[in-house]
C-alpha cells in the first residue's frame, strides 16, 4: 500500500517503514518555531524540569527558531518584558535562528522560515502558531501546536502521540484570469470544504496549476489550509521548491524531495478548475462565509489592509503598487500596508513600490503581524469594516468585536482602496 | 450533575474565547480574567464565580477553531469548567488535554442553558429532558496524556533517565 507525502515524512521521522492514516507516531522534529509566545513555552519548559534536579536545556538549540512578530515593536511593558525574557533565554542557550525586532532580518515567522532556508522538503516542523501550516509550501509536514506541547518538544526532541492525519487530495487545473490568484483559490476551497471540513486532516495540493505556482503562491494556500481546520497543507516538493531554496533562500546543501506514492490512499479527492474562478471574498465573521465578489461589490469599507503572512510578500506589494500607482486612496478610507519581512520591505523600497503606495496615501508600516490580530495597531472603530488580505475574520479579530472584516486578495484590496467600496479589480477603480 | 451555564453556537474561535489583545498575558493564574472577554455579560458572571465548579460550557461544531493560543484552554480551565461540544478543533482539543481541561465530544448533544447534565463515561445525560447522547471517545493517543494528568507530567515520564 502506498503512502501520501505526509505519511512518508512521518514514517521517516519516526523510524518506521510504513505508516498509515490513524497510526500514532512520535516523529523527530526538524524545526520548532515560536514567536513571542516563547515566553509561555519557556515557563512550561522550566516547569517540566521543576524538581528534577536537572537544568532545563533544549534538546537541540540549532533546531529552535524564535521570531518576534506579533507585537513589534512592543506595544506594552508586558510584551517588552516577555521579549526581554526570551532574548535572555536565546542568549543562554545559543539559539541562532532568532530574529529580533529589526528592519533588516526581522519579519513574520511564516515568512522568515522559508526566506532563510530554515525549512526543507521532508521536514517535520512544529510551531506555536496555527498558521505553521504555511511551511507545507516547501514540502514539509508542518503543523501548529500549543505552548505546552512545544515545551515537550524542546525537552524530548520529538512530538508525542501524533496521529497520522488522513489526507484530502486537492487537484487544481486551469489558468488564473487576470487579477485572480492563489488567495482566491484558497478562499474558494475553504468555502467548499467549510471551516471544519479538514479538521484532523492534511491537504495535499496537486495539479498543473500548483506545479506552475510560485512558492509565494503556495505559501498562501498552505497558510490558509488551517482555516479549513487542516492539520497541515502541503505541496510536495518539486523543481520550484528547489529553485526557491537555492535562488531565494540561498540554500547550498543537499535537498531531497519527497513525493507521494502513485497508489497512496486519500480520504477524498477534490478537483478544482480555476479557469472561471472570479475574485473571492470571505465575509464577516467566518472565513468559510465565502462569496464571489459580484455578490458584495459596492460594500463600504473603512480600512484596507495589505500584508500578513498570507499576502505581505513582494508579488502582493507589486500588485498593489501597480494598481495604485498614480492614483489616490479614497478620502474616507485608511490604507495600511505591512510587508511580511524586512527583506521584502527592502526589496519593495528598491523597486519603488513603497514610494508608489505612500504617494497614493497608504500608511506603510513595519513588517510584523501588525493589524492582523488586532493587538497592536490598526484597530477598527465600532461598526467599521475592513477589507484585508489577512487570513482570519472572526469577530473581534481586528481588535474590536463591534467591527467586521472581509478577506480578499491584494488585487481586490488595492482596487477597493481607490473607491472606498469593495471593487472588482477586473473592472478597476475610478 | 452539572449545569449548562452558556450555550454557544458553531465555530467558536479562540479569538472569541481569549481575544488576541490579551495574549501577552500568559500565566494560567492570570488568563481566566480575560476568558470570553468580549462577551461582557458572561465574562462578568465568570469573574464573579456565579456558578458551581464543573459547570458546562456547551459548544456546537468546530469549537476552538483558529489560533493555537493556549490561553484559550487555560482561561476556561482556571474556572474549573468543562467544555461539551459537538466537535472540537484539533489544536484546541490538544491544548485542553495538555493542560488538563476536561473536554467532552458529543456530536448529537441537545441541551439549553440552565439544563442539568451528567457526564457518564460513554454518554451525556440531559436530566432536564431525560435524553441521552453518546460521547465520542478521545483517540487513545490522547488518553495517555490525560491519564498522566496533562502533558507536563507525561513529558516528565518520558524524559530519559540521567
Ligand atoms: S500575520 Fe496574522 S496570521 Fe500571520 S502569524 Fe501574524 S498574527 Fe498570525
Amino acid at each position: 500500500m502506498g503512502m501520501t507525502v505526509v505519511e512518508k515524512i512521518l514514517a521517516r521521522a519516526s523510524g518506521l517503514a510504513l505508516v498509515k492514516a490513524g497510526d500514532v507516531v512520535e516523529p523527530r522534529v526538524d524545526l520548532a518555531m515560536s514567536h513571542e509566545n516563547a515566553a509561555l513555552v519557556i515557563n512550561q519548559f522550566k516547569e517540566v524540569y521543576e524538581g528534577s534536579g536537572r537544568e532545563a536545556t533544549p534538546w537541540d538549540s540549532s533546531r529552535i527558531a524564535i521570531i518576534f512578530d506579533h507585537r513589534v515593536p512592543a506595544e506594552s511593558p508586558k510584551t517588552a518584558t516577555n521579549q526581554k525574557k526570551i532574548r535572555e533565554f536565546v542568549a543562554q542557550h545559543g539559539i541562532a535562528k532568532f530574529h529580533d525586532v529589526r528592519g533588516d532580518v526581522g519579519g513574520i515567522c511564516h515568512q522568515i522560515l522559508p526566506e532563510y532556508g530554515y525549512v526543507r522538503p521532508g521536514f517535520v516542523v512544529v510551531g506555536t502558531d496555527s498558521h505553521t501550516t504555511s511551511h507545507g509550501a516547501l514540502g514539509a509536514f508542518s503543523f501548529g501546536i500549543g505552548a505546552t506541547e512545544m515545551a515537550s518538544v524542546w525537552t524530548l526532541g520529538f512530538a508525542v502521540n501524533v496521529e497520522v492525519p488522513a489526507t484530502i487530495k486537492v487537484v487544481v487545473s486551469g489558468e488564473f484570469s487576470e487579477f485572480v490568484g492563489p488567495k482566491d483559490l484558497i478562499l474558494h476551497l475553504i468555502g467548499t470544504l467549510t471551516a471544519q471540513g479538514a479538521n484532523f486532516r492534511a491537504i495535499e495540493f496537486h495539479g498543473e496549476t500548483i506545479r506552475k505556482m510560485s512558492t509565494s503562491g503556495r505559501l498562501v494556500i498552505c497558510n490558509m489550509s488551517v482555516e479549513a481546520g487542516a492539520t497541515s497543507g502541503i505541496v510536495p516538493g518539486d523543481q520550484e521548491t528547489l529553485r526557491y531554496l537555492r535562488e531565494e533562500a540561498g540554500v547550498t546543501d543537499e535537498i531531497t524531495l519527497t513525493t507521494p506514492d502513485p497508489d497512496a490512499v486519500y480520504e477524498r479527492v477534490v478537483e478544482i478548475d480555476i479557469n472561471t474562478l472570479t475574485p473571492q471574498i470571505a465575509c464577516p465573521h467566518m472565513v468559510d462565509n465565502v462569496k464571489p465578489i459580484a455578490e458584495v461589490v459596492g460594500t463600504k469599507v473603512h480600512q484596507i489592509v495589505i500584508g500578513s503572512c498570507t499576502n505581505g510578500r513582494l508579488d502582493d506589494l507589486a500588485m498593489a503598487a501597480d494598481i495604485l500607482r498614480g492614483k489616490k486612496v479614497a478620502q474616507d478610507v485608511r490604507m495600511l500596508v505591512f510587508p511580511a519581512s524586512g527583506r521584502i520591505f527592502g526589496q519593495a523600497l528598491d523597486l519603488g513600490y513603497v514610494h508608489d503606495l505612500m504617494k497614493a496615501g497608504a500608511v506603510v508600516m513595519n513588517s510584523g503581524c501588525g493589524p492582523c490580530l488586532g493587538v497592536h495597531e490598526g484597530a477598527l472603530g465600532d461598526d467599521e469594516t475592513a477589507l484585508s488580505t489577512t487570513n482570519r475574520n472572526f469577530k473581534g479579530r481586528m481588535g474590536n468585536p463591534k467591527s467586521g472584516v472581509y478577506l480578499c486578495s491584494p488585487a481586490v484590496a488595492a482596487a477597493s482602496a481607490i473607491t472606498g467600496v469593495i471593487t472588482d479589480p477586473r473592472q478597476g477603480g475610478k | 450533575m452539572a449545569k449548562v451555564i452558556i450555550k454557544l453556537g458553531a465555530d467558536i474561535s479562540t479569538d472569541d474565547i481569549y481575544p488576541g489583545r490579551y495574549m501577552a498575558t500568559v500565566l494560567p493564574t492570570e488568563t481566566p480574567a480575560f476568558c470570553f472577554a468580549d462577551r461582557t455579560e458572561f465574562n462578568t458572571r465568570l469573574k464573579a464565580k456565579a456558578f458551581e465548579p464543573g459547570s458546562i460550557i456547551l459548544g456546537g461544531e468546530n469549537f476552538g477553531c483558529g489560533s493555537s493560543r493556549e490561553q484559550a484552554a487555560s482561561a476556561i480551565n482556571g474556572y474549573g469548567l468543562v467544555v461539551v461540544a459537538q466537535n472540537i478543533s484539533r489544536i484546541f482539543l490538544q491544548n485542553a488535554i495538555n493542560l488538563g481541561l476536561r473536554v467532552v465530544i458529543c456530536p448529537t448533544i441537545d441541551a439549553e442553558e440552565g439544563h442539568e447534565l451528567t457526564l457518564e463515561p460513554t454518554e451525556v445525560v440531559n436530566l432536564t429532558t431525560g435524553k441521552r447522547f453518546p460521547i465520542q471517545p478521545l483517540p487513545p493517543a490522547r488518553q495517555a496524556i490525560i491519564d498522566a494528568g496533562g502533558l507536563i507530567p507525561y513529558t516528565r515520564q518520558r524524559m530519559q533517565p540521567v
